[in-house]
């Protein structure tokens, strides 16, 4: 494998994994109403690693990241961090200790914010619930977490409508970072930015994870962005991981038919590419799963590839 | 800038010309339209591109007479076949909106009412400005669904719009649009809230009807990848006003405006893995007050003197494509071109 972020490990051995999920399903309702939103996921994230998620609206990436922090219980499986699993039951002192490691970057910086309150009162707030602080640390505190994202620390007496789209995006990274956390699940970080603005948090997010040693789980339905901070890529589709590589290898040798469907639906800024542009539409119905039931198959060292025999052996191309 | 006519005369549909428009807020004056002029014409599918703020929809809504009650079009014209919108009464809109300039807005969850079936919601819209009724409104409708590529029309007329999928419901706003048989359509930002999957298509769509009803389209959009698929012409907006005009090819092989360079460097499909994406530092300006020179001078690394103290004039380059930048004055001091071209992802 060819995770250039393997590496960088510094806590733990090189091969162990940060957060594990194994055949984690998750299911909302009961009886006739029971629907399944993720079935039978397994992953790891290592140390320093970019994961990313993608998918379309309704396949379950945003339900994975809550389940990993504990929003959403699992109906089946488990999500185990360092080794430890931390669905389920756990002791208060433990429960503490996971709110502090393992934070969270919303999508939308325009609703993820308390209007009412002053931006040190957003940035502090984990800070305050899990331990008493004094009003000097807790100022101190913030300060430098609005300086480590770019914000200048006098930012911390104002209001968020206060603020463009993009500081308040580094608001919200700021009351992540205040948390020392060294996991950070990251729903569609960047799509409700502007372009340009859009690369001002992406590099931040970088410097960030570069500097501290972070592991993110990023979430996306933008491939373009995916490709370019991700190290590992899965994507989902209605629940169920089709295909999961390295980024370069999901980009260039895309297995599944979702996978290079998606993939073609990338918008490219050419416009002598994108006019002659063919797309891929993926019919889920062509696949033939009768006789033989699909699985999660490693068709090369690190690829994954949700198929089953007949489709491993002859490749999507004859569907 | 008076351009009427094309070389291949089809001429200007909709001149706007000198148009300021101005916005009360929290009793402070804000221009967000500073001095606007742009010729869209017959036929042509036009791209404008620009941030959030940058008064691209304001623009677009001046457009429609569509502006909020705190918005007012301080000066200028607006020529449409002849009238000049920018002095039309309410009253003389409606004979106009719909009917003449047709919009398509982003969200397709909120411009169809959820109380109302899907064909009612056509059919209102032929009997308000086509004079159709009963069974001829009902086949017309289930025509235009057909033709916005909703399966099973006859089942579909009758289903609420919660039935729909973001895709459809999308569809369902365009047969709406395309009901009144405008002669400009303006489509803002239509793919935003719609799955990457299906956004090609649905530009695809916008493409063929543009064809079949010989439209002239308004895109809306700050996506660049929308804009080179679907734009003949693309004008960028920079802080209420337009900064560089030209053809798709000029703008994406040949931009001129520093801005246009600065954004189009940021597309992450450029980037290389590891290193920093280019990024624009600093924030649009504040609109409350005037602005001199060029408004995007503090941010650009490129600016000279004069871009701080007079407002560029626009520079003709070819007979397609305009820019407003000192940097294109024959006095300016040679300067290197950052590498833009978009090389792709996929």
């Amino acid at each position: 494998m060819s995770q250039t972020n393997r590496q960088n490990a510094t806590a733990l051995p090189p091969e162990a994994p940060l957060l594990e999920v194994r055949n984690l399903s998750v299911a909302f309702g009961r009886g006739r109403k029971r629907f399944e939103a993720l079935k039978n996921i397994s992953f790891s994230i290592y140390p320093g690693e970019t994961f990313g998620v993608a998918g379309e609206s309704g396949s379950g990436k945003t339900t994975l990241g809550r389940a990993i922090l504990r929003i959403y219980p699992p109906s089946q499986g488990g999500v185990y961090y360092k080794g430890a699993k931390i669905s389920g039951p756990i002791g208060k002192a433990e429960d503490r200790r996971l709110t502090r490691n393992m934070q969270m970057i919303f999508q939308d910086p325009m609703s993820s914010l308390n209007e009412r309150a002053k931006v040190e009162a957003i940035v502090s707030e984990g800070l305050q619930n899990l331990s008493r602080v004094s009003p000097d640390t807790r100022r101190a505190k913030v300060k430098n977490a609005l300086k480590e994202v770019g914000l200048r620390p006098e930012f911390a007496d104002r209001f968020p409508h206060e603020f463009s789209g993009g500081q308040r995006q580094r608001i919200g990274i700021a009351r992540a970072m205040i948390m020392e956390p060294e996991f950070i699940v990251a729903d569609e970080p960047v799509s409700a930015l502007d372009v340009s603005v859009r690369a001002q948090v992406l590099n931040l997010m970088s410097r960030l994870r570069r500097e501290k040693g972070l592991s993110y789980l990023f979430i996306s339905h933008d491939m373009s962005v995916m490709r370019y901070i991700c190290d590992r890529v899965a994507a989902l589709y209605q629940g169920v991981m089709v295909e999961l590589a390295d980024t370069e290898t999901l980009f260039t040798r895309p297995m599944h038919p979702y996978t290079r469907a998606l993939l073609s639906a990338v918008p490219l800024p050419d416009p002598a590419l994108e006019k002659n542009k063919t797309l891929t539409v993926y019919d889920p119905s062509a696949h033939d799963y009768t006789k033989d039931a699909p699985s999660l198959r490693e068709v090369e060292p690190g690829h994954f590839v949700f198929c089953n025999e007949a489709e491993q052996k002859l490749g999507f191309d004859f569907l | 800038m008076a351009v009427d006519t094309d070389r291949d005369g089809r001429g200007a549909i909709l001149s706007v010309r000198s148009l300021n428009v101005d916005f009360t807020l929290r009793g402070a004056r804000h221009r967000v339209l500073r001095d606007v002029s742009l010729d869209v014409r017959r036929g042509e599918n036009l791209a404008i591109v620009g941030e959030s703020g940058s008064g691209k929809s304001v623009f677009c809504k001046s457009l429609m007479g569509l502006l909020d009650a705190n918005g007012r079009v301080e000066s200028g014209e607006i020529l449409y076949e002849g009238a000049d919108l920018a002095t039309l009464t309410e009253k003389e809109w409606l004979k106009i909106r719909g009917k003449e300039i047709a919009i398509v807005m982003q969200d397709p969850m909120t411009s169809l009412n959820p109380l109302i079936p899907i064909g009612r919601q056509i059919t209102e819209a032929l009997r308000l400005h086509r004079g159709l009724k009963g069974k001829a409104a009902r086949e017309a409708a289930m025509g235009y669904l057909r033709d916005v590529g909703i399966a099973q029309p006859e089942l579909r007329f009758k289903q609420y719009p919660h039935e729909f999928s973001g895709g459809m419901r999308q569809r369902a706003v365009i047969a709406i649009a395309i009901a009144c048989r405008p002669k400009i359509l303006i489509c803002d930002e239509p793919t935003t809230a719609i799955d990457v999957t299906i956004q090609a298509q649905i530009l695809d769509l916008l493409l063929s009807l543009q064809q079949k009803y010989q439209l002239t389209t308004i895109y809306i959009t700050h996506d660049l990848g929308v804009v080179a698929r679907v734009a003949d012409r693309v004008a960028v907006m920079y802080a209420g006003d337009f900064v560089e005009i030209g053809t798709t090819e000029e703008i994406f092989y040949d931009p001129r405006h520093p801005y246009v360079w600065a954004l189009l460097s940021s597309m992450p499909q450029l980037a290389k893995k590891g290193e920093n994406l280019y990024s624009i530092e600093g924030s649009p300006p504040d609109l409350s007050s005037p602005l001199a020179g060029d408004a995007f001078a503090p941010r650009n690394r490129y600016a000279l003197k004069i871009d701080f103290v007079r407002r560029p004039p626009l520079f003709s380059l070819t007979e397609t494509h305009q820019a407003r930048s000192w940097l294109l004055d024959p006095r300016a001091p040679k300067h290197e071109r950052p590498e833009t071209k978009g090389g792709g992802a996929g």
